[in-house]
């Protein structure tokens, strides 16, 4: 179930399952800011994780979202913005 | 002319993967042809296939290549590494574009296109893997083996069924004579799921007997189609001077090949396979005395064996030459199918054994000496295979001894 907040453990998760780990990567490392190229992630993986991550929240991404985000942290940043803030603390 | 030979063998099919296990297997006459457990056949008029037992992907190749790949392009490469180890070769060793890759396809990635459309109808678009774009094209195990193993030579695919994987071999051959060392080469086909099935049955050569050793009978009285398969081999060839300036191992030469089209259906003329041996023959620079064995495309639609065993009969003379099919111990592997047989040729020339084509009685009509039952001791020092595919294509080819 899809919560209000997009955490790189969710991040993760769509990752490995849309595009897999790349050998000698380690997901669970301190990867928030290397660029996804770095993680063996190129264009059409980035492009199929877009594509889990809109399905899973219901939103709609922007065709710059996955291009311009680079690294896990922008990214994730990117998709916060479209969640909607709860609406009791 | 160069002559071309083959160093690595790596083989996936329905009776063994490995050389080795599969070998064993085909030397001693046992079937890999059972009913279908990848889906429910049981609606279908046709339940048999080879099917390749006990593969999984995830032992043989990275996670970041599981997602986007397709069952066939997973063997394939699985089976590329094996041939690579087989041939002594590591990637690394020659340059990048000293090494290409051309391989066969009939039917692209079958499987995974079919799991995509269903999501595409029963979930919508946006469903659908952003790698469904390649997985499920024809090129795609040509490139996917040039991607993992760093091979930029000239490459390419032929889209045909089961006379393919010999025209593949062929083009491997002529790219190494216009000067790159090595190619990987050979065939793996895969589409044993519904959508795949259902597209082979509307084919109409299906046998829809339900019993294994009674489904698949060439050249018998009660051949009535055949049982596909899944599989294949991918093969390494190089320049001979090169193999064996690095010191490889070499199985033996790919020596001879002829291709033909059936002239059109009603015309009168003859059909072209004996044409296409004759052709495989004279390339070889062989006499039909020389060869000791042929592997037959083994249709097992009475037509099609007659013509078959007249273009066998015509070349080499009644009862001429020791004949076998040892498909029908795989099914039919379409563009999968020759490659098998060329490595199949090679390690009965290393053993001096033919293996047996199995369950068949041949019928009365057919005037050829074939090796039933069990496997023949013989000096084998040349073979020819022959490969059809649906529409009028025939190939042959003569794989001869090196040593």
């Amino acid at each position: 179930m899809a919560t209000n907040t997009f955490t790189i453990e969710d991040l993760k998760r769509i990752l490995l399952e849309g595009a897999g780990e790349e050998e000698g990567v380690d997901l669970n490392g301190d990867i928030l800011d290397t660029d996804f190229e770095e993680l063996g992630y190129e264009s059409l993986a980035l492009l199929e994780t877009g594509g889990r991550i809109e399905r899973e929240y219901g939103i709609t991404l922007d065709d710059e979202a996955l291009t311009e985000n680079r690294t896990p942290r922008a990214l994730i940043a990117a998709v916060n913005t479209h969640l909607e803030v709860p609406a009791a603390a | 002319m160069t002559k071309v030979v083959v160093t690595g063998l790596g083989i996936a099919a329905p009776n063994g993967t490995g050389a080795e296990e599969y070998w064993a297997a085909t030397r001693g006459g046992k079937t890999g042809i059972g009913r279908i457990t990848r889906f429910d056949p049981a609606r279908y008029p046709s339940q048999l296939a080879g099917e390749i037992k006990g593969f999984d992907a995830e032992r043989h190749l990275p996670g970041r290549l599981l997602p986007q790949t397709d069952r066939m392009t997973q063997i394939a490469l699985a089976a590329t590494d094996w041939a690579l180890a087989d041939a002594g070769v590591r990637p690394g060793d020659m340059s990048d574009y000293d090494m290409g890759v051309v391989t066969a396809s009939s039917s692209g990635g079958f499987e995974f296109g079919q799991n995509e459309l269903r999501k595409l109808w029963s979930l919508g678009s946006k469903h659908v893997s952003a790698y469904q774009s390649f997985a499920w094209f024809y090129a795609v195990n040509s490139g996917q083996i040039s991607i993992r193993n760093g091979m930029k030579g000239p490459s390419g695919v032929v889209v045909s069924d089961q006379a393919g994987g010999l025209d593949a071999l062929a083009h491997a051959r002529r790219q190494i004579r216009k000067g790159t060392r090595l190619i990987v080469t050979g065939s793996i086909d895969a589409s044993i799921c519904p959508w795949g099935w259902v597209a082979q049955i509307a084919g109409g050569r299906l046998s829809t007997n339900d019993h294994p050793d009674r489904a698949y009978l060439p050249f018998d009285a009660e051949a009535g189609g055949h049982v596909p398969g899944e599989g294949g081999a991918i093969l390494i060839m190089e320049n001979a001077d090169g193999a064996r300036d690095r010191g490889a191992r070499v199985y033996g030469e790919f020596a001879g090949y002829g291709t033909t089209f059936d002239p059109k259906p009603g015309s009168g003329r003859p059909p072209g396979l004996r044409k296409a041996i004759e052709l495989a023959l004279a390339d070889a620079e062989a006499e039909p005395g020389d060869i000791d064995v042929v592997f037959a495309d083994a249709a097992a639609v009475p037509e099609q064996d007659r013509t078959e065993a007249e273009a066998i009969t015509a070349v080499f003379g009644p009862s001429g030459v020791p004949v076998t099919a040892p498909k029908t111990m795989t099914g039919r592997l379409y563009s999968g199918a020759a490659p098998l047989d060329v490595a199949t040729a090679l390690l009965a020339i290393e053993e001096g054994l033919i293996p047996p084509t199995t369950n068949v009685e041949q019928s009365a009509e057919y005037d050829l000496d074939l090796v039933t039952g069990r496997p023949r001791t013989a000096a084998v020092r040349a073979v020819l295979v022959l490969a059809r595919g649906e529409g009028g294509f025939n190939s042959a080819a003569v794989i001869r001894d090196a040593r």
